[in-house]
Protein backbone atom coordinates (compact mmCIF):
# COMPACT_ATOMS: atom_id res chain seq x y z
CA UNK A 1 0.00 0.00 0.00
CA UNK A 2 1.28 3.44 -0.91
CA UNK A 3 1.38 6.13 1.74
CA UNK A 4 -0.96 9.00 0.75
CA UNK A 5 1.82 11.57 0.94
CA UNK A 6 3.78 9.58 -1.60
CA UNK A 7 1.06 9.99 -4.19
CA UNK A 8 1.74 13.04 -6.28
CA UNK A 9 -0.82 12.51 -8.98
CA UNK A 10 -3.65 10.07 -8.84
CA UNK A 11 -5.93 9.30 -11.75
CA UNK A 12 -9.12 7.42 -10.91
CA UNK A 13 -11.62 5.86 -13.32
CA UNK A 14 -10.79 8.31 -16.06
CA UNK A 15 -13.03 8.29 -19.13
CA UNK A 16 -12.38 10.45 -22.11
CA UNK A 17 -13.59 10.33 -25.67
CA UNK A 18 -13.02 12.51 -28.67
CA UNK A 19 -16.07 12.57 -30.89
CA UNK A 20 -17.35 9.05 -31.20
CA UNK A 21 -13.94 7.54 -30.47
CA UNK A 22 -13.38 6.49 -26.88
CA UNK A 23 -9.77 7.06 -25.80
CA UNK A 24 -9.75 6.20 -22.09
CA UNK A 25 -12.12 3.76 -20.42
CA UNK A 26 -11.61 3.57 -16.68
CA UNK A 27 -7.95 4.51 -16.53
CA UNK A 28 -6.21 4.29 -13.14
CA UNK A 29 -2.67 5.59 -12.68
CA UNK A 30 -0.72 6.69 -9.62
CA UNK A 31 2.38 8.80 -9.94
CA UNK A 32 4.66 8.78 -6.94
CA UNK A 33 6.75 11.62 -5.63
CA UNK A 34 10.40 11.59 -6.54
CA UNK A 35 10.13 8.94 -9.22
CA UNK A 36 10.45 8.89 -12.97
CA UNK A 37 7.17 7.46 -14.20
CA UNK A 38 6.88 6.38 -17.79
CA UNK A 39 3.64 6.05 -19.73
CA UNK A 40 4.09 3.80 -22.72
CA UNK A 41 1.83 2.50 -25.39
CA UNK A 42 1.45 2.06 -29.14
CA UNK A 43 0.87 5.20 -31.20
CA UNK A 44 -2.68 6.46 -30.97
CA UNK A 45 -3.40 5.18 -27.47
CA UNK A 46 -3.77 8.73 -26.20
CA UNK A 47 -0.49 9.19 -24.36
CA UNK A 48 -0.25 12.87 -25.23
CA UNK A 49 -3.95 13.25 -24.48
CA UNK A 50 -3.26 11.91 -21.01
CA UNK A 51 -0.65 14.63 -20.43
CA UNK A 52 -3.11 17.26 -21.58
CA UNK A 53 -5.69 15.85 -19.17
CA UNK A 54 -3.23 15.88 -16.26
CA UNK A 55 -2.44 19.53 -16.91
CA UNK A 56 -6.10 20.33 -17.59
CA UNK A 57 -5.63 21.51 -21.11
CA UNK A 58 -8.50 19.07 -21.64
CA UNK A 59 -11.30 18.06 -19.29
CA UNK A 60 -12.23 14.40 -18.80
CA UNK A 61 -15.74 13.09 -19.45
CA UNK A 62 -15.77 11.46 -16.05
CA UNK A 63 -13.36 10.38 -13.36
CA UNK A 64 -11.03 12.46 -11.21
CA UNK A 65 -7.43 13.59 -11.43
CA UNK A 66 -5.91 14.49 -8.08
CA UNK A 67 -2.70 16.46 -7.80
CA UNK A 68 -1.51 16.45 -4.19
CA UNK A 69 -4.99 15.30 -3.23
CA UNK A 70 -6.73 18.22 -4.96
CA UNK A 71 -9.22 17.50 -7.73
CA UNK A 72 -7.97 19.69 -10.56
CA UNK A 73 -11.36 20.00 -12.20
CA UNK A 74 -12.50 22.15 -9.27
CA UNK A 75 -9.81 24.79 -9.73
CA UNK A 76 -10.64 28.20 -11.13
CA UNK A 77 -8.44 29.93 -13.70
CA UNK A 78 -6.01 31.55 -11.28
CA UNK A 79 -5.70 28.42 -9.13
CA UNK A 80 -5.09 26.43 -12.28
CA UNK A 81 -2.34 28.83 -13.35
CA UNK A 82 -0.81 28.52 -9.88
CA UNK A 83 -0.84 24.76 -10.25
CA UNK A 84 0.70 24.96 -13.69
CA UNK A 85 3.59 26.95 -12.32
CA UNK A 86 4.48 23.79 -10.42
CA UNK A 87 4.63 21.89 -13.70
CA UNK A 88 7.34 22.14 -16.30
CA UNK A 89 6.38 20.66 -19.61
CA UNK A 90 8.60 19.62 -22.46
CA UNK A 91 6.68 19.46 -25.72
CA UNK A 92 7.45 17.00 -28.47
CA UNK A 93 9.14 19.52 -30.75
CA UNK A 94 10.24 21.86 -27.98
CA UNK A 95 7.59 24.49 -28.76
CA UNK A 96 10.13 27.27 -28.39
CA UNK A 97 8.91 30.76 -29.20
CA UNK A 98 10.31 31.27 -32.67
CA UNK A 99 10.51 35.06 -32.64
CA UNK A 100 12.90 35.46 -29.69
CA UNK A 101 16.37 34.13 -28.87
CA UNK A 102 17.23 31.04 -26.84
CA UNK A 103 18.03 33.27 -23.86
CA UNK A 104 14.67 35.06 -24.04
CA UNK A 105 12.87 31.74 -24.41
CA UNK A 106 14.30 30.49 -21.15
CA UNK A 107 13.76 33.88 -19.52
CA UNK A 108 10.13 34.03 -20.69
CA UNK A 109 8.45 32.47 -17.60
CA UNK A 110 10.60 34.60 -15.30
CA UNK A 111 9.70 37.80 -17.11
CA UNK A 112 6.00 36.90 -17.09
CA UNK A 113 5.71 35.75 -13.49
CA UNK A 114 8.38 37.51 -11.47
CA UNK A 115 9.74 40.99 -11.00
CA UNK A 116 13.36 39.91 -10.77
CA UNK A 117 16.05 42.29 -11.90
CA UNK A 118 17.63 41.79 -15.30
CA UNK A 119 20.88 40.79 -13.64
CA UNK A 120 19.24 38.06 -11.62
CA UNK A 121 17.26 36.79 -14.61
CA UNK A 122 20.48 36.63 -16.61
CA UNK A 123 22.09 34.70 -13.80
CA UNK A 124 19.27 32.15 -13.53
CA UNK A 125 18.90 31.68 -17.28
CA UNK A 126 22.62 31.11 -17.80
CA UNK A 127 22.69 28.60 -14.95
CA UNK A 128 19.82 26.62 -16.45
CA UNK A 129 21.34 26.75 -19.93
CA UNK A 130 24.63 25.59 -18.47
CA UNK A 131 22.87 22.63 -16.87
CA UNK A 132 21.73 21.44 -20.30
CA UNK A 133 25.10 22.30 -21.83
CA UNK A 134 23.89 25.13 -24.04
CA UNK A 135 25.17 28.26 -22.31
CA UNK A 136 27.07 29.00 -25.50
CA UNK A 137 23.89 29.00 -27.58
CA UNK A 138 22.15 31.71 -25.54
CA UNK A 139 22.16 34.25 -28.36
CA UNK A 140 21.06 31.88 -31.10
CA UNK A 141 17.54 31.87 -32.53
CA UNK A 142 15.40 28.71 -32.17
CA UNK A 143 15.45 28.22 -35.94
CA UNK A 144 19.22 27.76 -35.87
CA UNK A 145 19.11 24.88 -33.38
CA UNK A 146 19.16 21.17 -34.16
CA UNK A 147 16.29 19.03 -32.90
CA UNK A 148 18.23 17.77 -29.90
CA UNK A 149 19.44 21.24 -28.97
CA UNK A 150 15.93 22.67 -29.24
CA UNK A 151 14.69 20.02 -26.86
CA UNK A 152 17.46 20.79 -24.39
CA UNK A 153 16.60 24.50 -24.51
CA UNK A 154 12.96 23.58 -23.92
CA UNK A 155 14.09 21.51 -20.94
CA UNK A 156 16.00 24.50 -19.56
CA UNK A 157 12.86 26.58 -20.00
CA UNK A 158 10.72 23.92 -18.31
CA UNK A 159 13.08 24.00 -15.32
CA UNK A 160 13.50 27.73 -15.01
CA UNK A 161 10.65 28.23 -12.53
CA UNK A 162 11.98 25.32 -10.41
CA UNK A 163 8.90 23.11 -10.86
CA UNK A 164 7.98 20.11 -8.71
CA UNK A 165 7.01 18.02 -11.69
CA UNK A 166 8.49 17.87 -15.16
CA UNK A 167 6.41 16.34 -17.92
CA UNK A 168 8.10 15.04 -21.03
CA UNK A 169 6.07 14.41 -24.17
CA UNK A 170 7.95 11.97 -26.40
CA UNK A 171 11.39 13.36 -25.52
CA UNK A 172 13.29 10.77 -27.55
CA UNK A 173 11.50 10.96 -30.89
CA UNK A 174 13.62 11.84 -33.90
CA UNK A 175 16.94 12.24 -32.11
CA UNK A 176 20.30 10.83 -33.12
CA UNK A 177 21.80 8.33 -30.66
CA UNK A 178 24.11 10.90 -29.06
CA UNK A 179 21.39 13.50 -28.45
CA UNK A 180 19.16 10.70 -27.21
CA UNK A 181 21.80 9.64 -24.69
CA UNK A 182 22.14 13.24 -23.55
CA UNK A 183 18.42 13.62 -22.99
CA UNK A 184 18.15 10.27 -21.18
CA UNK A 185 20.94 11.32 -18.85
CA UNK A 186 19.42 14.76 -18.28
CA UNK A 187 16.00 13.34 -17.41
CA UNK A 188 17.50 11.14 -14.72
CA UNK A 189 19.90 13.80 -13.45
CA UNK A 190 17.26 16.52 -13.17
CA UNK A 191 14.92 14.19 -11.34
CA UNK A 192 17.47 13.10 -8.75
CA UNK A 193 19.51 16.27 -8.35
CA UNK A 194 16.53 18.59 -8.00
CA UNK A 195 14.35 16.17 -6.03
CA UNK A 196 11.45 16.51 -8.43
CA UNK A 197 9.13 14.00 -10.05
CA UNK A 198 9.03 13.26 -13.74
CA UNK A 199 6.37 11.92 -16.04
CA UNK A 200 7.53 10.60 -19.34
CA UNK A 201 5.47 9.65 -22.33
CA UNK A 202 7.23 7.58 -24.92
CA UNK A 203 7.30 4.38 -26.89
CA UNK A 204 11.05 3.95 -26.92
CA UNK A 205 11.14 0.86 -24.78
CA UNK A 206 14.91 0.70 -24.41
CA UNK A 207 15.40 4.30 -23.29
CA UNK A 208 12.45 4.05 -20.93
CA UNK A 209 13.97 0.99 -19.32
CA UNK A 210 17.19 2.79 -18.51
CA UNK A 211 15.54 5.91 -17.13
CA UNK A 212 12.24 5.08 -15.46
CA UNK A 213 11.43 3.76 -12.00
CA UNK A 214 7.95 2.65 -12.93
CA UNK A 215 6.14 2.25 -16.20
CA UNK A 216 2.54 2.02 -17.25
CA UNK A 217 1.68 0.36 -20.52
CA UNK A 218 -1.55 1.66 -22.00
CA UNK A 219 -3.73 -0.26 -24.36
CA UNK A 220 -7.37 0.02 -25.27
CA UNK A 221 -7.97 2.95 -22.95
CA UNK A 222 -6.76 1.13 -19.86
CA UNK A 223 -3.53 0.23 -18.14
CA UNK A 224 -2.52 -3.09 -19.63
CA UNK A 225 0.48 -3.58 -17.37
CA UNK A 226 2.56 -1.66 -14.87
CA UNK A 227 5.68 -2.12 -12.83
CA UNK A 228 9.42 -1.57 -12.96
CA UNK A 229 11.11 -1.95 -16.35
CA UNK A 230 12.41 -5.33 -15.27
CA UNK A 231 9.01 -6.60 -14.28
CA UNK A 232 7.57 -5.47 -17.58
CA UNK A 233 10.22 -7.11 -19.69
CA UNK A 234 9.57 -10.41 -17.91
CA UNK A 235 5.81 -10.18 -18.16
CA UNK A 236 4.02 -13.07 -19.76
CA UNK A 237 1.02 -11.22 -21.19
CA UNK A 238 1.15 -11.43 -24.96
CA UNK A 239 0.39 -7.74 -25.42
CA UNK A 240 3.19 -6.65 -23.10
CA UNK A 241 5.57 -9.02 -24.82
CA UNK A 242 4.62 -7.76 -28.23
CA UNK A 243 5.20 -4.16 -27.21
CA UNK A 244 8.35 -4.64 -25.19
CA UNK A 245 9.99 -6.73 -27.85
CA UNK A 246 8.65 -4.88 -30.86
CA UNK A 247 6.89 -7.71 -32.66
CA UNK A 248 4.93 -6.74 -35.76
CA UNK A 249 1.87 -8.85 -35.14
CA UNK A 250 0.12 -9.93 -31.97
CA UNK A 251 -2.76 -8.57 -29.91
CA UNK A 252 -2.07 -5.22 -31.60
CA UNK A 253 -2.81 -6.39 -35.10
CA UNK A 254 -0.60 -5.54 -38.05
CA UNK A 255 -3.68 -4.96 -40.18
CA UNK A 256 -5.93 -2.00 -39.54
CA UNK A 257 -9.56 -3.11 -39.32
CA UNK A 258 -10.76 -3.84 -42.86
CA UNK A 259 -13.37 -5.90 -44.66
CA UNK A 260 -12.51 -9.44 -45.64
CA UNK A 261 -9.50 -9.49 -48.00
CA UNK A 262 -10.91 -11.93 -50.50
CA UNK A 263 -14.33 -10.34 -50.75
CA UNK A 264 -12.82 -6.90 -51.21
CA UNK A 265 -10.32 -7.97 -53.88
CA UNK A 266 -12.92 -9.85 -55.87
CA UNK A 267 -15.29 -6.92 -55.52
CA UNK A 268 -18.19 -9.04 -54.30
CA UNK A 269 -19.22 -6.50 -51.68
CA UNK A 270 -20.14 -3.89 -54.27
CA UNK A 271 -22.86 -6.02 -55.76
CA UNK B 1 -33.82 13.47 -47.74
CA UNK B 2 -33.00 12.60 -44.17
CA UNK B 3 -29.30 13.00 -44.85
CA UNK B 4 -30.00 16.44 -46.31
CA UNK B 5 -31.90 17.53 -43.22
CA UNK B 6 -29.18 16.05 -41.09
CA UNK B 7 -26.50 17.92 -43.00
CA UNK B 8 -28.32 21.23 -42.76
CA UNK B 9 -28.79 20.64 -39.04
CA UNK B 10 -25.10 19.83 -38.55
CA UNK B 11 -24.02 22.90 -40.51
CA UNK B 12 -26.36 25.06 -38.47
CA UNK B 13 -25.08 23.67 -35.16
CA UNK B 14 -21.51 24.15 -36.33
CA UNK B 15 -22.26 27.73 -37.33
CA UNK B 16 -23.88 28.59 -34.01
CA UNK B 17 -21.00 26.98 -32.14
CA UNK B 18 -18.37 28.90 -34.12
CA UNK B 19 -20.30 32.11 -33.71
CA UNK B 20 -20.53 31.59 -29.96
CA UNK B 21 -16.81 30.87 -29.76
CA UNK B 22 -16.16 34.01 -31.79
CA UNK B 23 -18.23 36.16 -29.43
CA UNK B 24 -16.44 34.69 -26.41
CA UNK B 25 -13.09 35.33 -28.09
CA UNK B 26 -14.04 38.92 -28.84
CA UNK B 27 -15.17 39.38 -25.25
CA UNK B 28 -11.89 38.02 -23.98
CA UNK B 29 -9.99 40.42 -26.26
CA UNK B 30 -11.96 43.39 -24.99
CA UNK B 31 -11.62 42.29 -21.37
CA UNK B 32 -7.85 42.05 -21.60
CA UNK B 33 -7.34 45.13 -23.78
CA UNK B 34 -7.22 47.88 -21.13
CA UNK B 35 -4.69 46.11 -18.90
CA UNK B 36 -2.51 45.22 -21.89
CA UNK B 37 -2.65 48.79 -23.14
CA UNK B 38 -1.49 50.22 -19.83
CA UNK B 39 0.73 47.54 -18.35
CA UNK B 40 2.30 45.99 -21.45
CA UNK B 41 2.44 49.01 -23.72
CA UNK B 42 5.82 47.90 -25.04
CA UNK B 43 4.25 44.79 -26.58
CA UNK B 44 1.58 46.90 -28.29
CA UNK B 45 4.16 49.32 -29.69
CA UNK B 46 6.09 46.39 -31.14
CA UNK B 47 2.94 45.24 -32.90
CA UNK B 48 2.16 48.73 -34.23
CA UNK B 49 5.58 48.46 -35.82
CA UNK B 50 4.81 44.99 -37.21
CA UNK B 51 1.43 45.87 -38.66
CA UNK B 52 1.97 49.54 -39.39
CA UNK B 53 5.56 50.40 -40.16
CA UNK B 54 6.08 47.25 -42.17
CA UNK B 55 2.99 48.06 -44.28
CA UNK B 56 4.23 51.55 -45.12
CA UNK B 57 5.84 50.72 -48.46
CA UNK B 58 2.74 49.16 -49.98
CA UNK B 59 0.54 51.94 -48.57
CA UNK B 60 2.79 54.72 -49.89
CA UNK B 61 3.19 53.29 -53.38
CA UNK B 62 -0.47 52.36 -53.79
CA UNK B 63 -1.64 55.65 -52.32
CA UNK B 64 0.52 57.64 -54.71
CA UNK B 65 -0.78 55.82 -57.76
CA UNK B 66 -4.41 55.79 -56.69
CA UNK B 67 -4.14 59.57 -56.24
CA UNK B 68 -2.45 59.92 -59.61
CA UNK B 69 -5.19 57.96 -61.34
CA UNK B 70 -7.82 60.10 -59.61
CA UNK B 71 -6.00 63.15 -60.96
CA UNK B 72 -6.07 61.78 -64.50
CA UNK B 73 -9.63 60.53 -64.47
CA UNK B 74 -10.92 63.58 -62.64
CA UNK B 75 -9.21 65.95 -65.02
CA UNK B 76 -10.36 64.25 -68.21
CA UNK B 77 -13.97 64.01 -67.03
CA UNK B 78 -14.23 67.40 -65.34
CA UNK B 79 -12.61 69.12 -68.31
CA UNK B 80 -15.70 68.33 -70.37
CA UNK B 81 -17.66 70.68 -68.12
CA UNK B 82 -14.82 73.20 -67.91
CA UNK B 83 -14.53 72.30 -64.25
CA UNK B 84 -10.98 70.95 -64.26
CA UNK B 85 -10.10 73.34 -61.42
CA UNK B 86 -12.18 71.19 -59.08
CA UNK B 87 -10.03 68.12 -59.64
CA UNK B 88 -8.48 68.68 -56.21
CA UNK B 89 -11.88 68.63 -54.53
CA UNK B 90 -12.87 65.57 -56.52
CA UNK B 91 -9.75 63.65 -55.49
CA UNK B 92 -10.02 64.76 -51.87
CA UNK B 93 -13.64 63.66 -51.58
CA UNK B 94 -12.90 60.30 -53.11
CA UNK B 95 -9.80 59.69 -51.02
CA UNK B 96 -10.88 60.96 -47.63
CA UNK B 97 -14.36 59.48 -47.60
CA UNK B 98 -14.05 56.29 -49.61
CA UNK B 99 -10.88 55.13 -51.26
CA UNK B 100 -8.55 55.96 -48.40
CA UNK B 101 -10.25 53.77 -45.76
CA UNK B 102 -11.42 51.04 -48.13
CA UNK B 103 -8.24 50.48 -50.13
CA UNK B 104 -6.08 50.81 -47.03
CA UNK B 105 -8.20 48.18 -45.31
CA UNK B 106 -7.90 45.81 -48.27
CA UNK B 107 -4.15 46.33 -48.57
CA UNK B 108 -3.86 46.01 -44.81
CA UNK B 109 -5.66 42.67 -44.91
CA UNK B 110 -3.27 41.47 -47.58
CA UNK B 111 -0.09 42.66 -45.90
CA UNK B 112 -0.67 42.78 -42.13
CA UNK B 113 -3.78 40.60 -41.74
CA UNK B 114 -2.26 37.59 -43.43
CA UNK B 115 0.95 38.08 -41.46
CA UNK B 116 -1.00 38.10 -38.19
CA UNK B 117 -3.13 35.10 -39.09
CA UNK B 118 -0.20 32.99 -40.23
CA UNK B 119 1.99 34.02 -37.30
CA UNK B 120 -0.63 33.14 -34.70
CA UNK B 121 -1.63 30.02 -36.65
CA UNK B 122 1.96 28.82 -36.79
CA UNK B 123 2.39 29.43 -33.08
CA UNK B 124 -0.65 27.26 -32.54
CA UNK B 125 0.50 24.54 -34.94
CA UNK B 126 3.93 24.34 -33.30
CA UNK B 127 2.46 24.11 -29.78
CA UNK B 128 3.82 27.51 -28.79
CA UNK B 129 0.39 28.58 -27.55
CA UNK B 130 -0.03 25.35 -25.55
CA UNK B 131 3.46 25.87 -24.14
CA UNK B 132 2.39 29.30 -22.92
CA UNK B 133 -0.73 27.81 -21.37
CA UNK B 134 1.54 25.37 -19.57
CA UNK B 135 3.80 28.16 -18.37
CA UNK B 136 0.68 29.69 -16.83
CA UNK B 137 0.67 32.51 -19.37
CA UNK B 138 -2.63 33.27 -21.06
CA UNK B 139 -1.86 33.15 -24.80
CA UNK B 140 -4.82 35.37 -25.69
CA UNK B 141 -3.48 38.02 -23.37
CA UNK B 142 0.18 37.64 -24.23
CA UNK B 143 0.00 36.96 -27.98
CA UNK B 144 -3.39 37.88 -29.40
CA UNK B 145 -4.36 41.06 -27.57
CA UNK B 146 -1.14 43.03 -28.31
CA UNK B 147 -1.40 42.08 -31.98
CA UNK B 148 -5.06 43.05 -32.12
CA UNK B 149 -4.43 46.41 -30.44
CA UNK B 150 -1.35 47.12 -32.53
CA UNK B 151 -3.28 46.51 -35.73
CA UNK B 152 -6.22 48.59 -34.51
CA UNK B 153 -3.89 51.52 -33.86
CA UNK B 154 -1.95 51.11 -37.09
CA UNK B 155 -4.92 51.05 -39.46
CA UNK B 156 -6.23 54.65 -38.98
CA UNK B 157 -2.68 55.97 -39.16
CA UNK B 158 -2.07 54.10 -42.40
CA UNK B 159 -5.36 55.45 -43.79
CA UNK B 160 -4.30 59.02 -43.01
CA UNK B 161 -0.97 58.44 -44.74
CA UNK B 162 -2.69 56.82 -47.72
CA UNK B 163 -5.06 59.76 -48.17
CA UNK B 164 -2.28 62.33 -47.78
CA UNK B 165 0.05 60.68 -50.25
CA UNK B 166 -2.93 60.17 -52.59
CA UNK B 167 -3.64 63.92 -52.57
CA UNK B 168 0.01 64.48 -53.34
CA UNK B 169 -0.31 62.08 -56.29
CA UNK B 170 -3.38 63.93 -57.56
CA UNK B 171 -1.45 67.18 -57.19
CA UNK B 172 1.46 65.75 -59.18
CA UNK B 173 -0.76 64.76 -62.08
CA UNK B 174 -3.34 67.55 -61.91
CA UNK B 175 -1.11 70.53 -61.20
CA UNK B 176 2.40 69.59 -62.29
CA UNK B 177 1.49 67.51 -65.31
CA UNK B 178 -1.85 68.81 -66.63
CA UNK B 179 -1.49 72.39 -65.52
CA UNK B 180 -4.42 72.98 -63.15
CA UNK B 181 -3.89 76.15 -61.12
CA UNK B 182 -2.24 75.36 -57.75
CA UNK B 183 -4.27 77.93 -55.88
CA UNK B 184 -7.57 76.65 -57.27
CA UNK B 185 -6.59 73.05 -56.61
CA UNK B 186 -5.98 73.50 -52.90
CA UNK B 187 -8.34 76.38 -52.10
CA UNK B 188 -11.43 74.77 -53.56
CA UNK B 189 -10.56 71.63 -51.67
CA UNK B 190 -10.31 73.51 -48.40
CA UNK B 191 -13.58 75.29 -48.96
CA UNK B 192 -15.61 72.25 -49.92
CA UNK B 193 -14.35 69.51 -47.64
CA UNK B 194 -16.03 69.84 -44.25
CA UNK B 195 -15.03 68.42 -40.94
CA UNK B 196 -17.87 65.95 -41.25
CA UNK B 197 -16.30 64.43 -44.37
CA UNK B 198 -13.03 63.94 -42.55
CA UNK B 199 -14.91 62.48 -39.61
CA UNK B 200 -16.57 59.96 -41.91
CA UNK B 201 -13.15 58.87 -43.15
CA UNK B 202 -11.80 58.56 -39.63
CA UNK B 203 -14.80 56.59 -38.38
CA UNK B 204 -14.48 54.25 -41.35
CA UNK B 205 -10.78 53.73 -40.85
CA UNK B 206 -11.25 52.91 -37.17
CA UNK B 207 -14.10 50.45 -37.79
CA UNK B 208 -12.37 48.82 -40.78
CA UNK B 209 -9.18 48.54 -38.74
CA UNK B 210 -11.03 46.90 -35.88
CA UNK B 211 -12.78 44.48 -38.23
CA UNK B 212 -9.64 43.60 -40.20
CA UNK B 213 -7.59 43.04 -37.03
CA UNK B 214 -10.29 41.01 -35.34
CA UNK B 215 -10.76 38.76 -38.36
CA UNK B 216 -7.01 38.21 -38.74
CA UNK B 217 -6.34 37.26 -35.12
CA UNK B 218 -9.49 35.12 -34.93
CA UNK B 219 -8.63 33.19 -38.07
CA UNK B 220 -5.10 32.61 -36.80
CA UNK B 221 -6.15 31.64 -33.30
CA UNK B 222 -8.99 29.43 -34.47
CA UNK B 223 -7.21 27.72 -37.37
CA UNK B 224 -6.70 24.00 -37.67
CA UNK B 225 -3.19 23.48 -36.24
CA UNK B 226 -1.53 22.07 -39.34
CA UNK B 227 0.39 23.59 -42.24
CA UNK B 228 -2.73 23.26 -44.37
CA UNK B 229 -4.89 24.86 -41.71
CA UNK B 230 -2.58 27.87 -41.45
CA UNK B 231 -2.67 28.31 -45.22
CA UNK B 232 -6.43 28.23 -45.24
CA UNK B 233 -6.59 30.71 -42.36
CA UNK B 234 -4.55 33.30 -44.28
CA UNK B 235 -6.74 32.94 -47.36
CA UNK B 236 -9.89 33.24 -45.32
CA UNK B 237 -8.51 36.34 -43.61
CA UNK B 238 -8.25 38.21 -46.91
CA UNK B 239 -11.57 37.00 -48.27
CA UNK B 240 -13.61 37.65 -45.14
CA UNK B 241 -11.99 41.02 -44.49
CA UNK B 242 -12.75 42.17 -48.05
CA UNK B 243 -16.40 41.17 -47.74
CA UNK B 244 -16.89 42.61 -44.27
CA UNK B 245 -15.14 45.88 -45.08
CA UNK B 246 -17.19 46.53 -48.20
CA UNK B 247 -20.47 45.75 -46.43
CA UNK B 248 -19.49 47.97 -43.50
CA UNK B 249 -18.53 50.68 -45.95
CA UNK B 250 -21.98 50.65 -47.47
CA UNK B 251 -23.63 50.84 -44.05
CA UNK B 252 -21.47 53.67 -42.77
CA UNK B 253 -21.81 55.65 -45.97
CA UNK B 254 -25.59 55.35 -45.79
CA UNK B 255 -25.48 56.55 -42.20
CA UNK B 256 -23.50 59.69 -43.14
CA UNK B 257 -25.68 60.82 -46.05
Amino acid sequence: MIDASDKLIEIRDLNYSRGARSIFRGLNITIRRGEVTAVMGPSGTGKTTLLRLITRQLLPDSGVILVDGVDISTLNQSELYQLRQRFGMLFQNGALLTDVSVFENVAFPLREHTRLSNRLIRHIVLTKLHAVGLRGAADMMPGELSGGMARRVALARAMVMDPDIIIYDEPFVGLDPISMGVIVRLVRQMNDALGISSILVSHDVEEISTVSDRSYLLSDGKVAASGSPKELSQATSSLVRQFMHGMADGPVAFHFAAPDYETQLLGRDSE
Amino acid sequence: MITLVREIYDTLVEFVRTFGAFILFFGQLLAHSPSTLFKRFGLVVGQVHNSGTLSLVIILVCGLFVGAVLGLQGYSNLARFNAEDTVGTFAAFALIKELGPVITALLFAGRAGTALASEIGLMKATDQLSAMEMMAVNPVRRVVVPRFLGACIAMPLLTAIFSAIGLFGAHLVGVSLLGVDVGAFWQQMQQTISLKDVEEGIVKSILFGGAASLIAVWEGYNCFPTAEGVGRATTRTVVITAIVVLILDFMITARYL
